[in-house]
Protein backbone atom coordinates (compact mmCIF):
# COMPACT_ATOMS: atom_id res chain seq x y z
CA UNK A 1 0.00 0.00 0.00
CA UNK A 2 2.33 2.31 0.85
CA UNK A 3 4.98 1.63 -2.34
CA UNK A 4 1.54 2.16 -4.43
CA UNK A 5 0.96 6.11 -2.45
CA UNK A 6 4.26 6.75 -3.24
CA UNK A 7 4.42 6.19 -6.70
CA UNK A 8 1.46 7.68 -7.24
CA UNK A 9 2.65 10.45 -5.32
CA UNK A 10 5.83 10.51 -7.40
CA UNK A 11 4.45 10.23 -10.81
CA UNK A 12 1.47 13.03 -10.26
CA UNK A 13 4.93 15.35 -8.81
CA UNK A 14 6.70 14.60 -12.23
CA UNK A 15 3.35 14.99 -14.13
CA UNK A 16 2.69 18.23 -12.39
CA UNK A 17 6.12 19.45 -12.82
CA UNK A 18 6.45 18.54 -16.21
CA UNK A 19 3.23 20.83 -17.25
CA UNK A 20 4.92 23.68 -15.23
CA UNK A 21 8.20 23.64 -17.25
CA UNK A 22 6.28 23.34 -20.63
CA UNK A 23 3.73 26.39 -19.74
CA UNK A 24 6.81 28.41 -19.10
CA UNK A 25 8.44 27.26 -22.12
CA UNK A 26 5.54 28.50 -23.89
CA UNK A 27 5.45 31.67 -22.54
CA UNK A 28 9.31 32.46 -22.78
CA UNK A 29 8.97 31.47 -26.65
CA UNK A 30 5.58 33.99 -26.95
CA UNK A 31 7.16 36.39 -25.01
CA UNK A 32 10.81 36.05 -27.78
CA UNK A 33 11.95 39.04 -28.45
CA UNK A 34 10.36 40.95 -25.75
CA UNK A 35 12.70 39.58 -22.98
CA UNK A 36 15.76 40.76 -25.29
CA UNK A 37 16.90 44.18 -23.73
CA UNK A 38 18.40 46.05 -26.67
CA UNK A 39 17.86 45.62 -30.49
CA UNK A 40 21.05 44.70 -32.78
CA UNK A 41 21.92 47.78 -35.47
CA UNK A 42 20.55 45.48 -38.20
CA UNK A 43 17.35 44.82 -36.47
CA UNK A 44 17.11 48.77 -36.37
CA UNK A 45 18.09 49.41 -40.19
CA UNK A 46 15.14 46.78 -41.22
CA UNK A 47 12.76 47.84 -39.03
CA UNK A 48 13.31 51.73 -39.25
CA UNK A 49 11.45 52.66 -35.61
CA UNK A 50 9.31 55.43 -35.22
CA UNK A 51 11.28 58.79 -33.96
CA UNK A 52 8.74 58.60 -30.84
CA UNK A 53 9.25 54.88 -30.21
CA UNK A 54 11.90 54.59 -27.17
CA UNK A 55 13.77 51.63 -27.45
CA UNK A 56 17.43 49.59 -26.40
CA UNK A 57 20.37 49.37 -29.09
CA UNK A 58 23.09 47.27 -28.27
CA UNK A 59 26.26 46.53 -30.02
CA UNK A 60 30.00 46.83 -30.47
CA UNK A 61 31.58 50.74 -30.70
CA UNK A 62 33.01 50.60 -34.13
CA UNK A 63 37.01 51.19 -34.37
CA UNK A 64 37.84 54.88 -35.10
CA UNK A 65 34.62 56.39 -35.15
CA UNK A 66 34.17 57.89 -31.43
CA UNK A 67 33.79 61.42 -31.95
CA UNK A 68 34.25 64.36 -29.54
CA UNK A 69 32.81 67.81 -30.32
CA UNK A 70 34.77 70.53 -28.94
CA UNK A 71 33.97 72.22 -26.68
CA UNK A 72 30.52 70.21 -25.67
CA UNK A 73 29.76 66.62 -24.05
CA UNK A 74 28.40 65.33 -27.31
CA UNK A 75 29.92 61.94 -28.68
CA UNK A 76 28.91 60.88 -31.30
CA UNK A 77 29.84 57.21 -32.53
CA UNK A 78 29.04 54.45 -34.52
CA UNK A 79 27.36 50.86 -32.77
CA UNK A 80 28.10 47.54 -35.23
CA UNK A 81 27.19 44.30 -35.06
CA UNK A 82 29.16 43.07 -38.01
CA UNK A 83 26.19 43.19 -40.50
CA UNK A 84 25.54 46.98 -39.79
CA UNK A 85 25.78 49.92 -38.34
CA UNK A 86 23.90 52.53 -36.76
CA UNK A 87 25.05 56.34 -36.02
CA UNK A 88 24.68 57.32 -32.15
CA UNK A 89 24.67 60.37 -30.74
CA UNK A 90 25.07 60.83 -26.98
CA UNK A 91 25.40 64.09 -24.81
CA UNK A 92 26.47 62.84 -21.19
CA UNK A 93 28.74 60.75 -18.46
CA UNK A 94 30.11 57.49 -20.31
CA UNK A 95 30.79 54.59 -17.93
CA UNK A 96 34.64 53.67 -17.29
CA UNK A 97 34.42 50.38 -20.23
CA UNK A 98 32.92 52.74 -22.84
CA UNK A 99 36.03 52.58 -25.70
CA UNK A 100 36.42 51.29 -29.00
CA UNK A 101 35.71 47.86 -30.00
CA UNK A 102 33.66 47.63 -26.46
CA UNK A 103 30.04 46.34 -26.75
CA UNK A 104 27.55 49.07 -25.40
CA UNK A 105 23.64 49.35 -24.51
CA UNK A 106 22.32 52.95 -25.70
CA UNK A 107 19.11 53.94 -24.94
CA UNK A 108 16.65 56.98 -26.97
CA UNK A 109 15.36 57.36 -29.86
CA UNK A 110 15.95 56.58 -33.24
CA UNK A 111 15.13 59.86 -35.25
CA UNK A 112 16.73 60.55 -39.08
CA UNK A 113 18.71 57.72 -39.05
CA UNK A 114 20.47 58.74 -36.54
CA UNK A 115 20.28 56.99 -32.83
CA UNK A 116 19.64 60.02 -30.14
CA UNK A 117 21.09 58.45 -26.90
CA UNK A 118 19.75 59.33 -23.35
CA UNK A 119 21.97 56.97 -21.84
CA UNK A 120 25.03 54.66 -22.40
CA UNK A 121 25.71 51.45 -20.91
CA UNK A 122 28.89 49.83 -21.41
CA UNK A 123 28.43 45.78 -21.77
CA UNK A 124 31.69 43.67 -21.12
CA UNK A 125 32.68 40.21 -22.26
CA UNK A 126 33.02 37.00 -20.38
CA UNK A 127 37.06 37.53 -20.80
CA UNK A 128 39.23 38.27 -17.92
CA UNK A 129 43.30 38.19 -18.11
CA UNK A 130 45.83 40.46 -16.12
CA UNK A 131 47.03 43.77 -18.68
CA UNK A 132 50.11 41.83 -19.56
CA UNK A 133 48.50 38.88 -20.71
CA UNK A 134 46.55 41.31 -22.96
CA UNK A 135 49.26 43.07 -24.54
CA UNK A 136 51.32 39.83 -25.05
CA UNK A 137 47.97 38.15 -27.09
CA UNK A 138 47.77 41.50 -28.55
CA UNK A 139 51.57 41.32 -29.67
CA UNK A 140 51.33 37.66 -30.87
CA UNK A 141 48.53 38.18 -32.79
CA UNK A 142 46.03 35.75 -30.95
CA UNK A 143 44.03 38.56 -29.96
CA UNK A 144 39.81 38.60 -30.60
CA UNK A 145 38.17 41.21 -29.06
CA UNK A 146 34.08 41.02 -29.57
CA UNK A 147 32.19 37.98 -28.75
CA UNK A 148 30.83 38.55 -32.70
CA UNK A 149 34.68 37.40 -34.21
CA UNK A 150 34.82 33.97 -32.36
CA UNK A 151 32.58 31.66 -33.98
CA UNK A 152 34.76 31.63 -37.35
CA UNK A 153 37.94 31.53 -35.42
CA UNK A 154 39.76 28.47 -36.19
CA UNK A 155 39.56 25.59 -33.53
CA UNK A 156 43.28 24.76 -33.41
CA UNK A 157 45.10 28.28 -33.08
CA UNK A 158 48.88 27.70 -34.53
CA UNK A 159 50.78 27.51 -31.37
CA UNK A 160 51.99 31.10 -29.83
CA UNK A 161 55.41 32.31 -30.16
CA UNK A 162 57.98 32.19 -27.72
CA UNK A 163 57.27 35.81 -26.33
CA UNK A 164 53.57 34.86 -24.53
CA UNK A 165 54.17 33.92 -20.88
CA UNK A 166 53.68 30.16 -20.25
CA UNK A 167 50.27 30.51 -18.39
CA UNK A 168 48.42 31.87 -21.56
CA UNK A 169 49.54 28.55 -23.62
CA UNK A 170 45.95 26.54 -22.35
CA UNK A 171 44.26 29.39 -22.28
CA UNK A 172 44.42 29.90 -26.43
CA UNK A 173 41.43 27.87 -26.52
CA UNK A 174 39.63 30.18 -24.07
CA UNK A 175 39.93 33.22 -25.02
CA UNK A 176 37.91 32.29 -28.38
CA UNK B 1 48.83 50.99 1.81
CA UNK B 2 46.38 53.90 0.81
CA UNK B 3 46.96 52.70 -2.72
CA UNK B 4 45.56 49.30 -1.42
CA UNK B 5 42.64 50.74 -0.21
CA UNK B 6 41.18 53.01 -3.06
CA UNK B 7 41.07 49.93 -5.13
CA UNK B 8 42.37 52.11 -8.18
CA UNK B 9 39.55 54.65 -7.70
CA UNK B 10 37.42 51.68 -6.94
CA UNK B 11 37.51 51.41 -3.49
CA UNK B 12 33.88 52.90 -2.79
CA UNK B 13 32.53 49.84 -4.62
CA UNK B 14 34.83 47.47 -3.92
CA UNK B 15 34.83 47.65 0.08
CA UNK B 16 31.34 47.52 0.46
CA UNK B 17 30.62 44.87 -1.55
CA UNK B 18 33.06 42.14 0.80
CA UNK B 19 31.75 44.82 3.89
CA UNK B 20 28.52 43.80 3.04
CA UNK B 21 29.41 40.00 2.45
CA UNK B 22 31.07 39.79 5.90
CA UNK B 23 28.20 41.27 7.42
CA UNK B 24 25.49 38.92 5.92
CA UNK B 25 27.50 35.64 6.48
CA UNK B 26 28.67 36.51 10.28
CA UNK B 27 24.84 37.23 11.15
CA UNK B 28 23.10 34.37 9.67
CA UNK B 29 25.90 32.37 11.21
CA UNK B 30 25.45 33.91 14.49
CA UNK B 31 22.15 34.14 14.93
CA UNK B 32 21.49 30.25 13.59
CA UNK B 33 24.38 29.22 15.89
CA UNK B 34 22.42 31.20 18.67
CA UNK B 35 19.12 29.25 17.81
CA UNK B 36 20.28 26.07 17.99
CA UNK B 37 22.31 26.33 21.65
CA UNK B 38 18.94 28.53 22.69
CA UNK B 39 16.67 25.10 21.20
CA UNK B 40 19.44 22.73 23.00
CA UNK B 41 19.26 24.66 26.39
CA UNK B 42 15.46 24.65 25.76
CA UNK B 43 15.70 21.12 25.40
CA UNK B 44 17.55 19.79 28.32
CA UNK B 45 15.39 22.34 30.90
CA UNK B 46 11.98 20.61 29.89
CA UNK B 47 13.78 17.03 29.91
CA UNK B 48 14.44 18.01 33.45
CA UNK B 49 11.19 18.86 34.16
CA UNK B 50 9.96 15.80 32.26
CA UNK B 51 12.19 13.23 33.70
CA UNK B 52 10.68 12.85 37.60
CA UNK B 53 7.53 12.18 35.93
CA UNK B 54 8.25 9.85 33.65
CA UNK B 55 10.65 7.37 34.97
CA UNK B 56 12.79 4.99 32.39
CA UNK B 57 11.21 6.99 29.64
CA UNK B 58 12.64 6.52 25.88
CA UNK B 59 12.26 10.21 24.60
CA UNK B 60 15.40 9.99 23.12
CA UNK B 61 15.13 7.82 20.46
CA UNK B 62 12.89 9.04 16.96
CA UNK B 63 10.61 10.89 17.78
CA UNK B 64 9.06 10.91 14.02
CA UNK B 65 6.75 7.90 12.72
CA UNK B 66 8.90 6.20 9.80
CA UNK B 67 6.46 6.06 7.10
CA UNK B 68 7.77 2.48 5.80
CA UNK C 1 18.42 6.25 3.38
CA UNK C 2 16.39 5.43 6.35
CA UNK C 3 19.05 4.65 8.69
CA UNK C 4 20.28 8.22 7.88
CA UNK C 5 16.23 9.82 8.76
CA UNK C 6 16.63 8.42 12.18
CA UNK C 7 17.00 12.18 14.00
CA UNK C 8 19.04 11.16 16.88
CA UNK C 9 21.55 9.68 14.86
CA UNK C 10 21.69 12.20 12.24
CA UNK C 11 22.02 14.93 15.59
CA UNK C 12 25.07 12.66 16.84
CA UNK C 13 26.92 12.65 13.52
CA UNK C 14 26.70 16.33 12.83
CA UNK C 15 27.62 17.50 15.46
CA UNK C 16 30.66 15.46 15.30
CA UNK C 17 31.31 16.78 11.11
CA UNK C 18 30.05 20.44 12.24
CA UNK C 19 33.51 21.38 13.78
CA UNK C 20 35.25 20.05 10.71
CA UNK C 21 33.17 21.88 8.23
CA UNK C 22 33.69 24.99 10.66
CA UNK C 23 37.34 24.41 10.26
CA UNK C 24 37.57 23.59 6.28
CA UNK C 25 35.65 26.67 5.47
CA UNK C 26 37.42 29.44 7.56
CA UNK C 27 40.86 28.24 5.81
CA UNK C 28 39.51 27.95 2.17
CA UNK C 29 37.96 31.73 3.18
CA UNK C 30 41.34 32.95 4.44
CA UNK C 31 43.51 31.01 1.33
CA UNK C 32 40.87 32.44 -1.08
CA UNK C 33 40.48 36.17 0.47
CA UNK C 34 44.37 36.37 0.36
CA UNK C 35 44.63 35.35 -3.17
CA UNK C 36 41.93 37.52 -3.99
CA UNK C 37 43.16 40.66 -2.44
CA UNK C 38 47.22 39.76 -3.16
CA UNK C 39 48.21 37.23 -5.83
CA UNK C 40 44.99 37.74 -8.42
CA UNK C 41 45.76 40.66 -10.67
CA UNK C 42 43.56 43.79 -11.79
CA UNK C 43 41.60 43.17 -14.83
CA UNK C 44 42.88 44.36 -18.37
CA UNK C 45 39.52 46.23 -18.54
CA UNK C 46 38.03 46.65 -15.43
CA UNK C 47 40.89 47.18 -13.42
CA UNK C 48 40.52 46.73 -9.74
CA UNK C 49 36.79 46.79 -9.83
CA UNK C 50 37.21 43.06 -11.23
CA UNK C 51 37.79 41.96 -7.19
CA UNK C 52 34.03 42.20 -6.79
CA UNK C 53 33.65 39.09 -8.82
CA UNK C 54 35.23 36.60 -5.81
CA UNK C 55 32.04 37.84 -3.95
CA UNK C 56 29.69 38.26 -6.56
CA UNK C 57 30.09 35.02 -8.50
CA UNK C 58 30.72 32.87 -5.79
CA UNK C 59 27.24 34.61 -4.38
CA UNK C 60 25.12 33.70 -6.84
CA UNK C 61 26.58 30.35 -7.76
CA UNK C 62 25.70 29.59 -4.41
CA UNK C 63 22.10 31.28 -4.88
CA UNK C 64 21.07 29.02 -7.25
CA UNK C 65 22.59 26.00 -5.62
CA UNK C 66 20.75 26.59 -2.42
CA UNK C 67 17.50 26.43 -4.27
CA UNK C 68 17.97 23.44 -6.55
CA UNK C 69 18.98 21.49 -3.08
CA UNK C 70 15.92 23.12 -1.60
CA UNK C 71 14.04 21.80 -4.95
CA UNK C 72 15.44 17.72 -4.24
CA UNK C 73 14.77 18.14 -0.53
CA UNK C 74 11.28 19.18 -1.05
CA UNK C 75 10.38 16.55 -4.16
CA UNK C 76 12.33 13.93 -1.27
CA UNK C 77 10.07 15.18 1.41
CA UNK C 78 6.68 15.56 -0.93
CA UNK C 79 7.38 11.99 -2.38
CA UNK C 80 8.73 9.95 0.26
CA UNK C 81 7.68 11.96 3.40
CA UNK C 82 11.54 11.27 4.75
CA UNK C 83 11.88 12.97 7.88
CA UNK C 84 14.87 14.94 7.65
CA UNK C 85 14.01 16.19 4.07
CA UNK C 86 11.36 18.26 5.21
CA UNK C 87 14.16 20.02 7.60
CA UNK C 88 17.26 20.19 5.20
CA UNK C 89 14.71 22.08 2.38
CA UNK C 90 14.18 24.63 5.28
CA UNK C 91 17.36 24.97 6.66
CA UNK C 92 18.33 25.84 3.41
CA UNK C 93 16.53 28.79 2.21
CA UNK C 94 17.89 31.62 4.91
CA UNK C 95 21.03 30.55 3.21
CA UNK C 96 20.24 30.54 0.02
CA UNK C 97 18.40 33.69 0.37
CA UNK C 98 21.26 35.54 2.21
CA UNK C 99 24.04 34.86 -0.98
CA UNK C 100 21.36 35.94 -3.90
CA UNK C 101 20.35 38.89 -2.24
CA UNK C 102 24.57 39.19 -1.67
CA UNK C 103 24.51 38.52 -5.60
CA UNK C 104 22.27 41.51 -6.40
CA UNK C 105 23.97 43.78 -4.35
CA UNK C 106 27.41 43.14 -5.63
CA UNK C 107 25.98 43.07 -8.80
CA UNK C 108 25.22 46.25 -8.21
CA UNK C 109 28.48 47.48 -6.99
CA UNK C 110 30.06 45.78 -9.84
CA UNK C 111 27.11 47.49 -12.14
CA UNK C 112 27.91 51.03 -11.30
CA UNK C 113 30.97 51.49 -12.10
CA UNK C 114 31.58 49.35 -15.38
CA UNK C 115 28.69 49.32 -16.53
CA UNK C 116 27.26 53.00 -15.83
CA UNK C 117 24.24 51.74 -14.03
CA UNK C 118 23.25 49.70 -10.73
CA UNK C 119 19.90 48.54 -12.38
CA UNK C 120 18.58 47.02 -15.79
CA UNK C 121 15.72 44.72 -16.14
CA UNK C 122 17.59 42.33 -18.45
CA UNK C 123 16.95 38.53 -18.42
CA UNK C 124 19.66 37.59 -15.89
CA UNK C 125 18.99 40.57 -13.40
CA UNK C 126 15.15 39.78 -13.41
CA UNK C 127 15.32 36.06 -13.09
CA UNK C 128 17.61 36.43 -10.24
CA UNK C 129 15.63 38.90 -8.30
CA UNK C 130 12.27 36.46 -8.94
CA UNK C 131 14.77 34.35 -7.50
CA UNK C 132 15.28 36.37 -3.91
CA UNK C 133 11.35 36.99 -3.84
CA UNK C 134 11.12 33.14 -4.70
CA UNK C 135 13.12 32.36 -1.22
CA UNK C 136 11.11 34.83 0.24
CA UNK C 137 7.71 33.67 -0.93
CA UNK C 138 9.14 30.08 0.55
CA UNK C 139 9.88 31.32 3.89
CA UNK C 140 6.59 33.32 4.31
CA UNK C 141 4.63 30.14 3.12
CA UNK C 142 6.28 28.06 6.15
CA UNK C 143 5.10 30.74 9.06
CA UNK C 144 1.36 31.10 6.66
CA UNK C 145 -0.04 27.99 8.30
CA UNK C 146 -1.41 27.23 12.16
CA UNK C 147 -0.60 23.64 10.75
CA UNK C 148 2.63 22.93 10.55
CA UNK C 149 2.48 20.18 8.13
CA UNK C 150 0.22 21.77 5.77
CA UNK C 151 2.46 25.00 5.85
CA UNK C 152 5.80 22.49 4.77
CA UNK C 153 3.57 21.08 1.93
CA UNK C 154 2.89 24.15 0.40
CA UNK C 155 6.17 25.92 0.99
CA UNK C 156 7.53 22.29 -1.19
CA UNK C 157 5.46 22.42 -3.64
CA UNK C 158 6.31 26.27 -4.56
CA UNK C 159 9.92 25.23 -3.88
CA UNK C 160 9.45 22.78 -6.93
CA UNK C 161 7.45 24.82 -9.50
CA UNK C 162 10.18 27.64 -8.72
CA UNK C 163 13.04 25.34 -9.68
CA UNK C 164 11.92 26.12 -13.58
CA UNK C 165 13.19 29.78 -12.69
CA UNK C 166 17.00 28.38 -12.32
CA UNK C 167 17.17 27.10 -15.87
CA UNK C 168 16.42 30.45 -16.90
CA UNK C 169 18.74 32.29 -14.69
CA UNK C 170 21.68 29.95 -15.87
CA UNK C 171 20.99 31.04 -19.89
CA UNK C 172 19.36 33.73 -19.69
CA UNK C 173 22.59 35.23 -21.24
CA UNK C 174 22.40 32.62 -24.07
CA UNK C 175 18.69 32.98 -24.99
CA UNK C 176 18.16 36.82 -24.66
CA UNK C 177 20.15 39.87 -25.35
CA UNK C 178 21.34 41.14 -21.65
CA UNK C 179 23.36 44.09 -20.50
CA UNK C 180 25.48 41.06 -17.85
CA UNK C 181 27.95 39.32 -19.81
CA UNK C 182 27.50 35.20 -21.25
CA UNK C 183 29.07 32.51 -19.05
CA UNK C 184 32.94 32.73 -18.06
CA UNK C 185 33.51 29.68 -15.98
CA UNK C 186 30.70 27.27 -16.92
CA UNK C 187 30.95 26.91 -20.86
CA UNK C 188 31.86 25.69 -24.22
CA UNK C 189 35.70 25.42 -24.70
CA UNK C 190 36.78 26.26 -21.22
CA UNK C 191 36.59 28.69 -18.80
CA UNK C 192 37.82 32.12 -20.04
CA UNK C 193 39.40 33.59 -17.23
CA UNK C 194 42.76 33.78 -16.67
CA UNK C 195 43.92 30.91 -14.15
CA UNK C 196 45.73 33.78 -12.09
CA UNK C 197 41.74 34.68 -11.42
CA UNK C 198 40.10 31.40 -11.59
CA UNK C 199 41.82 29.72 -8.93
CA UNK C 200 40.57 32.21 -6.08
CA UNK C 201 37.19 32.21 -7.80
CA UNK C 202 36.80 28.47 -7.13
CA UNK C 203 38.63 28.29 -4.06
CA UNK C 204 35.88 30.91 -2.65
CA UNK C 205 33.18 29.15 -4.35
CA UNK C 206 34.03 25.96 -2.55
CA UNK C 207 34.34 28.62 0.72
CA UNK C 208 31.07 29.10 -0.04
CA UNK C 209 29.84 25.84 -0.62
CA UNK C 210 31.44 24.76 3.13
CA UNK C 211 29.19 27.83 4.66
CA UNK C 212 26.07 26.55 3.36
CA UNK C 213 27.09 23.41 4.93
CA UNK C 214 28.23 24.42 8.01
CA UNK C 215 25.14 26.81 8.52
CA UNK C 216 23.13 24.10 7.16
CA UNK C 217 24.04 21.79 9.68
CA UNK C 218 23.44 24.07 12.71
CA UNK C 219 20.39 24.68 11.47
CA UNK C 220 19.31 21.28 11.03
CA UNK C 221 20.23 20.52 14.46
CA UNK C 222 18.32 23.50 15.80
CA UNK C 223 14.50 22.32 13.86
CA UNK C 224 15.34 18.44 14.97
CA UNK C 225 15.95 19.96 18.63
CA UNK C 226 13.01 22.42 18.36
CA UNK C 227 10.86 19.13 17.53
CA UNK C 228 11.61 17.42 20.63
CA UNK C 229 11.04 20.29 22.28
CA UNK C 230 7.62 20.45 20.98
CA UNK C 231 7.05 16.15 21.43
CA UNK C 232 7.93 16.97 24.95
CA UNK C 233 5.48 19.88 25.52
CA UNK C 234 2.77 17.82 24.23
CA UNK C 235 3.64 15.19 26.75
CA UNK C 236 3.50 17.64 29.72
CA UNK C 237 -0.05 19.13 28.45
CA UNK C 238 -1.03 15.68 28.09
CA UNK C 239 -0.06 14.77 31.30
CA UNK C 240 3.22 12.46 31.10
Amino acid sequence: MAMKRKHKRLTFLIIALGLVGVATGLVLFALGDGVSLFHSPSDIVAKTPSPEQRLRLGGLVEEGTVQRAEGSAVVKFSVTDGANAVQVSYEGLLPDLFREGQGIVAEGRYVDGVFQASEVLAKHDENYMPPEVADALKKSGHWQDGAEKTADAPPSAPPAPATVPQAVQPQQGAVN
Amino acid sequence: MAEFFSMGGYGAYVWPSYGLAAAIMIALLVSSLRGLKATEARFERLKAETRPVRTGSNNEESPDGDEA
Amino acid sequence: MHRFANPTRFLRIAAVVQPWVAWITVTLFAVGLYMAFFTAPADYQQGESVRIMYVHVPAAWMGMFCYAAMAVASAVALVWKHPLADVAAKASAPTGAAFTFLALATGSLWGKPMWGTWWVWDARLTSMLILFFLYIGYMALQGAFDDRARGAKASAVLALVGAVNLPIIKFSVDWWNTLHQPSSVIKMGGPSIHPSMLWPLLILAVAFKGYYVWVLLVRIRQELTANKVRILQLRQVHGG
